[in-house]
């Protein structure tokens, strides 16, 4: 008989077992797909041989939707359908929007989050980013011949609740399982630090298209470990072109561009800051709608000059960070540059002067992040042996907090609390005979409500007759490894509970999801079902599969009885995924997840043990 | 079995005493996490992830708690049933309030000069001083067993703390 091999918990598969994983990098400019092939990682190219995929959306009178390069050309031209930084309205409300102005198209204040009118109805910018997303993962189902497993997708480290719902809802959208929402400037620390072998504090300065992020991390062996993050949600190359576009309107005269000559000139300027890059000076020459002709040159220094206060809106963040993780400048090994707008030579020098060193630039800042987040993927994925996977200790960048009197705030869980993280809090009533209580919750630093984001408002409403102040309220925020909220509310007393997953104050609903599925396929009734079963079928594979092999290591934590009820739970499992019928294999799946549910915990038990052990086991009290 | 009602000495094998081997409760969390953090069990069953979270939640609240000279004294007197009362300002002593009542001044002061240098200079001293009294509560936990003297320290500590806190807030909002 052939010897059983047994591999620890949270264990690998065997290499014909490869699952296929992909790390995203949605960005507010561009986006890409990258995967680890034979151990390598890799950026994903379209039919084209094109990585970088613009993150532009049409919207075509005959319900056609054009993605990438071609709606990117076609901005000018068809400007209010055709959406571009749609990054910057995620989870945000229409006032929450910067140059609101000078952007060409129609929104709809809607609750919550801002939608967008076009040619084919009202879109909100989950559906836009989900048209991103979906066009990125027929690349990578087409490019490695296979569904996929999951995917990782990247969000700004600076990111509150309400961008990281919206990210992750757009996904779910896109028809993606997520395996995790990773923050982009620790998915850049993973390809950096691999790559290099970096020991020491590092940090990385990312500056995208729309959004800003600092982290400062620890790297050891096998561990990345976030001190401290900041940065500006809403801060980024977009600015430069927008400062430099304000520099064209002044220096030609032009004072009310049509909507479609601001686009032009937009994109003009877009493309004068890159050049400025490698060159001291660039002609801007432009026709437009009326006949008028623009015909300017700009120096380099002068862009600098005008962008200045942008490049020293970047260094507040980063002082921030460094105090909160209780360092200076000097404390620091290397500065990694991520994001296209790091290309920009006075941003490197004004980086370079506050760290008192050359910031490190040897990897592509454009496809740095989506290479790190394929590699974590792949981790995430059980693709790789648990002895050389590395450790990845993340944090919120904000913190999480509940109104009280006075519209003030009182945190329960500081900024740069590592994650999954829990904190409870307890409250009482105000007044005799309260039966009911009202909670907000919010996410920011500063003291007053009106300040910070609102996240969620719920009550917990059965709350006995007591005199004021009798009640004890136990108020708990977990926040997962995904970085994002969930709260309850307990009264301690009799158990009345109130629980709420924090999305509704500026996500979506969850029928509005549901709708978006649904509109998502193109065709009939009939192949949402279809889908439908596919889903549920490969999850009850992918249980039975991760089972199995548990039981393979672990199998004498279970007594006879229990081993045959949990067989016997594969049984019917496994056989009711070999049918036809979507809601038999999830309510099968439901009944194997309870019956093990004491097998997890028993093997949880056994792996901490094991950390323990070569500490000093007789100290213990078990 | 083990279970989430283990202390949090316990749960990395440590001895319950305030002076700890920083080193070897960082390598015992490390590993800890290496172990129960959600991104070993993101392709497992639903129950595993779950029980990962519950686990790392805790792995994290452990570590952070007993990292901290004031969270770690803290924690040490309330596993002994003593109440560090800082809501009420009964049990603190003269000598106490009056010392409070100079660092406030001196706060005061400095953030009216909106001056780097002066806050600098005073979350200098402040860190001089959180350094003894951090000592002094080791010597009462471990070597006294003084649990009033502890508590009247981490109350100190406390205070210190907060005034750290209130001295970076002073220096962001100078930079901004």
């Amino acid at each position: 008989m052939a010897l059983l091999q047994i591999s620890e918990p949270g264990m690998s598969t065997a290499p014909h077992q490869h699952r296929l994983a992909v790390g995203i990098d949605l960005g507010t400019t561009n986006s890409l797909v990258a995967t680890v092939r034979n151990g390598v990682p890799q950026c994903l190219q379209d039919e084209n041989g094109k990585m970088l995929l613009p993150s532009v959306v049409r919207y075509l009178p005959d319900g056609q939707v054009d993605i990438g390069r071609s709606a990117q050309a076609a901005q000018a031209i068809d400007p209010r359908n055709t959406i571009v930084s749609v990054k910057r309205f995620m989870g945000r409300g229409l006032k929450d929007v910067a140059h609101v102005e000078t952007m060409p198209y129609d929104f709809v204040d809607a609750e919550g989050m801002v939608r967008l009118r076009t040619v084919q109805g009202v879109k909100s910018p989950v559906e836009v980013s989900a048209e991103i997303l979906k066009n990125l993962r027929q690349r990578a189902e087409h490019s490695l011949g296979g569904e996929l497993t999951g995917a990782v997708i990247t969000v700004p480290a600076y990111f509150d609740d309400a961008q990281r719902q919206a990210t992750k809802d757009a996904a779910r959208v896109a028809g993606l399982n997520v395996l995790r929402l990773l923050n982009e400037p620790t998915a850049a620390a993973i390809a950096y630090g691999l790559e290099n072998a970096s020991e020491g504090i590092y940090a990385v300065y990312d500056l995208g298209g729309g959004t800003f992020d600092i982290s400062i991390l620890r790297l050891s062996r096998g561990v990345f470990e976030v001190v401290a993050t900041s940065g500006d949600a809403a801060l980024g190359g977009d600015d430069f072109d927008h400062r430099l576009f304000c520099w064209i309107l002044d220096n030609a005269g032009i004072s009310l561009p049509s909507d479609r000559d601001s686009r032009r000139l937009l994109m003009k300027a877009r493309e004068v800051k890159e050049r400025l890059t490698l060159d001291e000076s660039v002609p801007i020459r432009t026709a437009l709608e009326n006949g008028d002709e623009v015909d300017l040159v700009i120096e380099r220094q002068v862009f600098a000059e005008i962008t200045a206060n942008l490049v020293s809106k970047t260094l507040k963040p980063v002082k921030k960070a460094l105090r909160d993780a209780n360092l200076s400048p000097e404390d620091v090994k290397g500065v990694v540059m991520v994001g296209g707008a790091t290309r920009m030579p006075h941003v490197q020098r004004a980086v370079g002067e506050l760290f008192g060193q050359t910031p490190l630039t040897n990897l592509d800042p454009d496809t740095v992040v989506a290479v790190g987040a394929a590699m974590q993927a792949n981790v995430l994925a059980g693709n790789r042996a648990t002895e050389d996977e590395w450790l990845l200790l993340d944090v919120i960048p904000l913190s999480l907090g509940i109104e009280t009197m006075g519209g003030l705030v009182e945190k329960i869980i500081p900024r740069n609390s590592t994650i999954p993280t829990a904190r409870a809090q307890d409250f009482t009533t105000f007044k005799d005979g309260q039966s009911a209580m009202a909670f907000h919750v919010v996410q920011g630093e500063r003291e007053l409500v009106s300040d910070c984001r609102s996240l969620a408002r719920f009550e917990l409403r059965g709350i006995p007759p007591m005199v004021a102040g009798a009640a004890r309220i136990r108020v708990t925020f977990q926040v997962d490894a995904d970085g994002l909220l969930s709260v309850s509310a307990r009264e301690q007393t009799t158990g009345v509970e109130a629980r709420v997953e924090v999305k509704p104050s500026y996500g979506l609903a969850d029928d509005e999801i549901a709708e978006m599925l649904k509109a998502g396929f193109e065709h009939a009734q009939n192949d949402m079902e279809v889908r439908a079963l596919k889903e549920q079928q490969v999850e009850a594979e992918r249980v039975i599969e991760a089972t199995e092999k548990a039981l393979q290591a672990d199998g004498e934590l279970l007594n006879e009885a229990e081993r045959a009820e949990l067989d016997a739970a594969i049984v019917a499992l496994r056989s009711a995924a070999e049918g036809q019928d979507a809601r038999a294999i999830k309510i099968q799946l439901e009944v194997f997840n309870r019956a093990s549910n004491e097998f997890a915990s028993r093997r949880m038990d056994k792996s901490i043990r094991g950390a323990l052990a070569g500490h000093k086991i007789d100290e213990i009290r078990i | 079995m083990l279970d989430m009602k283990q202390d949090f000495f316990e749960l990395f094998g440590l001895e319950p005493r305030f002076a700890l081997d920083l080193d070897r409760l960082e390598q015992a969390y490390l590993e800890m996490q290496g172990r129960v953090h959600p991104d070993r069990f993101a392709h497992l069953s639903d129950a595993e992830k779950r029980l990962s979270m519950q686990w790392a939640t805790r792995a994290n609240e452990a570590f952070r708690t007993l990292k901290s000279p004031l969270a770690r004294g803290q924690y040490l007197l309330e596993l002994k049933g003593v109440d560090p009362a800082f809501e009420t300002n009964t049990a603190m002593s003269a000598e106490f309030l009056m010392e409070q009542m100079e660092w406030r001044e001196a706060l005061e002061e400095a953030r009216e000069a909106a001056d780097e240098d002066v806050l600098d200079d005073l979350a200098r001293r402040i860190r001089h001083d959180t350094k003894g009294l951090v000592e002094q509560l080791q010597a009462e936990f471990d070597t006294a067993g003084d649990l009033e003297a502890a508590a009247d320290t981490v109350r100190r500590l406390k205070f210190l703390e907060k005034l750290q806190h209130e001295i970076n807030d002073a220096l962001t909002a100078l930079e901004s």
